[in-house]
């Protein structure tokens, strides 16, 4: 069997599955507490670390937390803001106080237009969903050229791997600059042979984002990248 | 309709019914889940001649926006059954019928969903019977709720549609089309397996107390049954092969 993921005990549960007694352990996400045994609420793979036992979803939409890098596109422009699509339920409000040039009341287009993706950052979230970004911060800009893939949210963390080993791989693979936002968007630019071989690269790893063999996987890429030059 | 038919014989002379089940044995369930790529998450349920897809969209922002609800999300169900899904042609669009079964899947689901998790948003649920023998609805929730659970909607519970029914003065579990036109009673159950609670509960005809427990009685043992299908289709998606 090819399932699960790195780790010691990994159990797929499916919603309402008691997963065991709660004494002395927190519920994490994924798992509520019930007359002292915790429910998995979400379809995922069971985990416990620091007596914290939690699911990690094999499907999640994406939830902004403020701090997130995410890449977004630009929905709808106003005299002052702009609207982003990051992938979310909602949608992403930019203001033009917060964005990295001088915008005059009603010059917003001039800037931004629909159809144009940026690197922002999730300011603030509130408890109704609502999002602000900023693109004042190191590195935050527009980003005029390459491409932008799509990555299950739950799997970003697998496809990046311990501090950022797998990423950078696939960047000294492909010798192209790659950047993963939160929100399950990837933007890849290089040559465009770099550019052709990462956006395969990233849809496998997507489809094959929860198994163990996702390091062969990568390196099978690898050489048939080395094969082709 | 209900017992009018005296001369329509359910019951064989040799206690089964008339398709050879036994009076608690369930028709066959199949289920798959993850049949709709484009969908967040989807399930196709064949249960006897019923076959039903159902697809899950969200959570998205509710629109129009005098449906959002600040605390909780809405759930948006949109149950529909194909113009070709019976012998006699449905006319395509809404009618009262899948508007009540809409609402009231909506109203079943909506208790299991953990809808406060997300405020201003709404879960589409599309269902579409693509064939039709009696019990629709049921299978159509049955359908919705592995479909939920693909697309990683917190839930408390998998919730299972199940139906029993009366058949000159038996109780059956889960009727066929013969027995749900000709027979007395039909009581379709939206069930919670783990806890053992009931999310939706209707009832056509006349059960007397105890035909009404022994009834409820079939309907739990066929949704631990169920359920067990359930959990395995979405154990099948996700632990074997190529995913």
């Amino acid at each position: 069997m090819s399932q699960g993921q790195s780790g010691a005990e990994q159990r797929l549960v499916t919603p309402g599955m008691a997963v065991g007694p709660s004494t002395g352990k927190r519920a994490g996400s994924g798992v509520v507490a019930a007359n002292d045994t915790f429910i998995a609420t979400q379809l995922g793979w069971l985990r416990e670390r620091n007596s914290t036992v939690s699911v990690d979803p094999i499907n999640a939409a994406y939830m902004p937390r403020s701090g997130d890098l995410v890449i977004g596109m630009v929905a709808e422009v106003r005299n002052n803001l702009w609207f982003m699509d990051i992938n979310g339920s909602f949608q992403g409000l930019l203001p033009m106080s917060l964005a990295p040039w001088k915008v005059e009341f009603g010059g917003a287009r001039q800037h931004m237009d629909v159809g144009d993706v940026v690197l922002a950052r999730v300011q603030e979230v509130d408890e109704c969903h609502n999002v602000v970004l900023t693109m004042k911060g190191v590195g935050l800009r527009r980003l005029n050229q390459g491409a932008v893939e799509r990555l299950p949210v739950q799997h970003i963390d697998r496809i990046r791997g311990e501090n950022n080993e797998r990423l950078q791989r696939l960047r000294d693979a492909c010798d192209c600059r790659i950047m993963v936002g939160e929100n399950g968007r990837v933007w890849i630019d290089g040559s465009p042979e770099g550019i052709r071989w990462a956006r395969k690269a990233v849809h496998a790893l997507a489809s094959s984002g929860h198994r163990t063999d996702i390091d062969e996987l990568l390196t099978t890429l690898e050489n048939e990248l080395k094969g082709d030059a | 309709m209900m017992g009018g038919y005296g001369d329509v014989q359910l019951l064989r002379d040799d206690g089964l019914r008339l398709d050879g089940r036994k009076i608690d044995e369930m028709r066959p369930v199949s289920i798959e889940a993850g049949v709709l790529p484009a969908a967040d998450g989807s399930a196709m349920v064949t249960h006897g001649l019923n076959v039903a897809v159902a697809a899950v969209y969200g959570p998205m922002e509710a629109h129009p926006r005098k449906i959002q609800r600040q605390d909780r999300a809405v759930i948006d169900v949109r149950y529909n059954m194909a113009p070709f899904s019976t012998s006699d042609r449905i006319r395509p669009g809404f009618n009262r019928r899948s508007r009540e079964i809409s609402k009231v899947t909506a109203e079943a689901l909506e208790s299991v969903v953990l809808v406060e998790r997300y405020p201003r948003s709404k879960i589409r649920v599309e269902i579409e019977i693509l064939a039709a023998e009696a019990g629709t609805r049921c299978v159509g929730i049955t359908a919705a709720a592995v479909a939920l659970a693909d697309a990683g909607i917190p839930m408390r519970d998998l919730i299972v549609g199940v139906a029993s029914g009366k058949v000159e003065d038996t109780v059956v579990l889960d009727l066929d089309k013969a027995e749900d036109n000709y027979g007395q009673a039909d009581l379709p159950v939206g069930i919670l397996p783990n806890t053992g609670e009931i999310a939706f509960l209707q009832m056509d005809g006349d059960l007397s107390p105890d035909e009404f427990n022994l009834a409820m009685e079939y309907n739990f043992k066929a949704a631990k049954e169920i359920h067990e299908i359930m959990v395995d289709a979405l154990r099948r998606r996700y632990e074997g092969g190529e995913v």
